[in-house]
């Protein structure tokens, strides 16, 4: 039982992590920072909670928004270069993020013992959850409560104009800034955005973990971050949750009998769902079809 | 109302446009027309910002705005249209034009941000409705802009540029690709858009039965050069016009 309720954290986590980049990857922008934003969220909420004694809620915001912050002043000069330049300048920062935790020291001696981030070691002990008597089903409903809040979020500004807005710009950027859309102003925000809910999902990993390092943010998590929305497709938030159920929960977990044929197994499974399914399981046809499901639902209501 | 004094853009030394004079005024319809790679789209280009002037001055209703930014001459009130259409092709018909509802108006509106927003929401759906039942897609808002058909396409993409409400619309070959009856159309459209609605436009064109119809004034390009500028008789019966096109009558060895 406590194995899927972890499950089901790791997946409430992961699934915040590839909404996060869902928003930039409609902008046309593929990122390869989400790791490092992941990891400002995970390294100042643990911090907070656990060297500051803050409530994991504030700390979580917090996190967030510096993530955010971060990747707004960061986005400007990035998002002046475009397509696979974009994604080099941003993995280059996604590394130069888990470098710099890498030589990151900020320990206090507290009760005899010293606490916070040491460098390779890593950050330990962070432990809000178990110190205040939080059960791992606890755990697993506070995560899921954040990624309904994120996907209802991210869901309502689809449906919106500024979706619309964000789809335009990633479809074709001169005929965006034709009709008077200002690509800076739209780039950055949605990776702000896309920054912020990345610090919010590295706030909890941190926390239901209880010790990160410098090697939990590596490039394989941010490949993971883009890997999700991009099976999933990128008209629905519900295309991500159902890709991070379908890569965590059967590929990751339900191959685990394999051993080391998992690895190789898990890349071919996903090049054959591409194959069926190459603009993502829910494909702008699936999108419509779900939105004219709820329409009749709604007309039948009234 | 536009003016275009000395303008000029050099791709490596290829000039492709040179020293070009023009002036639009208001309330015209003006035809710039030439042979294929004259420079027609790169002027018009180079009047919304899309790449930086070589040399040479664009002004509009009396402002500088040499090496403006498409989305700040959109704002001034410059619409455009392009040369192979560029729809949001994955967006539906009504998101398209529900995206471009960025004009003067919505950026100057007044009121507390959520009053704006509000109003704004009511007031952009209003206008896509209006400009659907103008363009004739009305039945069409939820389909998806790239299977639209050709025809289609275009009346969506002119009714995009619409949206902002601009003062100046620059229709980078509207009519290609269109058959007679669809040519009819767009001429009776650009006659309402001009006539009713006020709107300036400059029309690059290569179809005549178009051009020498609907337009008042005309200028002819040829290698970035303007070689002659006239009331469309004028420039049928124009010498060097003639010769740009169909060559010269007698071979001239250099």
């Amino acid at each position: 039982m406590d194995f899927l309720i972890g499950l089901l954290q790791i997946i409430g986590v992961h699934t915040i992590l590839g909404l996060s980049a869902y928003v930039i990857l409609q902008t046309g922008q593929v990122t390869m920072a989400q790791a490092g934003f992941f990891s400002v969220g995970a390294y100042v909420a643990g911090m907070l909670t656990v060297l500051g004694e803050w409530h994991i809620v504030p700390a979580m915001l917090c996190g967030g928004v510096l993530a955010g912050a971060l990747a707004c002043v960061v986005g400007f000069p990035a998002l002046r270069v475009k397509g696979l330049m974009f994604t080099v300048a941003t993995l280059a920062f996604g590394e130069f993020i888990r470098l710099f935790w890498f030589n990151f020291d900020y320990q206090v001696s507290r009760g005899g013992f010293q606490i916070g981030p040491l460098g390779g070691e890593g950050f330990r002990q962070i432990r809000f959850f178990p110190e205040n008597g939080w059960t791992t089903l606890d755990v697993a409903v506070f995560v899921w409560i954040v990624v309904a809040a994120v996907m209802a979020a991210l869901w309502w500004m689809d449906r919106s104009r500024v979706g619309a807005v964000l789809r335009a710009v990633g479809e074709d950027e001169l005929a965006a800034q034709s009709v008077g859309i200002n690509l800076t102003a739209v780039k950055v925000s949605a990776f702000t955005i896309g920054g912020f809910i990345a610090g919010l999902g590295g706030a909890i990993y941190a926390h239901y973990t209880t010790h990160i390092e410098h090697l939990n943010f590596s490039v394989v998590l941010a490949t993971f971050a883009i890997a999700y929305p991009i099976l999933g497709g990128l008209n629905s938030v519900f295309g991500t949750l159902i890709a991070v159920l379908f890569i965590q929960g059967v590929l990751v977990e339900g191959l685990r009998f394999l051993g080391d044929w998992r690895n190789l197994l898990f890349g071919a499974l996903i090049v054959v769902a591409m194959n069926f399914r190459p603009s993502g399981f829910i494909d702008a046809r699936a999108a419509n079809a779900l939105k004219r499901l709820f329409a009749a639902e709604r007309g039948g209501r009234a | 109302m536009l003016e275009l004094r000395g303008l000029s853009k050099h791709f490596g030394g290829v000039r492709a446009v040179d020293g070009l004079d023009v002036t639009v005024q208001e309330g015209q319809i003006f035809g710039l027309i030439g042979p294929n790679g004259s420079g027609k789209s790169t002027t018009v280009n180079l009047v919304c910002g899309v790449f930086p002037v070589t040399s040479g001055s664009v002004r509009f209703n009396g402002a500088d705005i040499t090496n403006t930014r498409p989305h700040l001459a959109l704002a001034a009130g410059i619409a455009r249209t392009f040369q192979n259409i560029r729809l949001f092709p994955q967006l539906s018909v009504w998101q398209n034009l529900w995206v471009a509802e960025n004009g003067p108006e919505a950026i100057r509106a007044q009121g507390s941000f959520f009053a704006r927003w509000l109003s704004g929401s009511r007031r952009q759906r209003a206008s896509v409705e209006e400009l659907l039942a103008f363009s004739g897609l009305a039945d069409k808002r939820d389909e998806i802009a790239g299977n639209l058909a050709f025809g289609e396409q275009r009346r969506l993409e002119l009714a995009r540029a619409l949206a902002a409400r601009p003062k100046l619309l620059l229709l980078d070959e509207p009519a290609a690709g269109m058959n007679l009856e669809e040519v009819r159309q767009l001429d009776e459209r650009l006659r309402t858009l001009n006539e009713q609605r006020g709107i300036t436009i400059l029309l690059v064109e290569h179809v005549m039965e178009l051009v020498m119809g609907v337009t008042h004034r005309i200028a002819v390009l040829n290698f970035g050069r303007k070689i002659a500028e006239g009331a469309p008789a004028e420039i049928q019966q124009n010498q060097a016009v003639q010769e740009a096109y169909l060559g010269r009558a007698e071979a001239e060895a250099p």
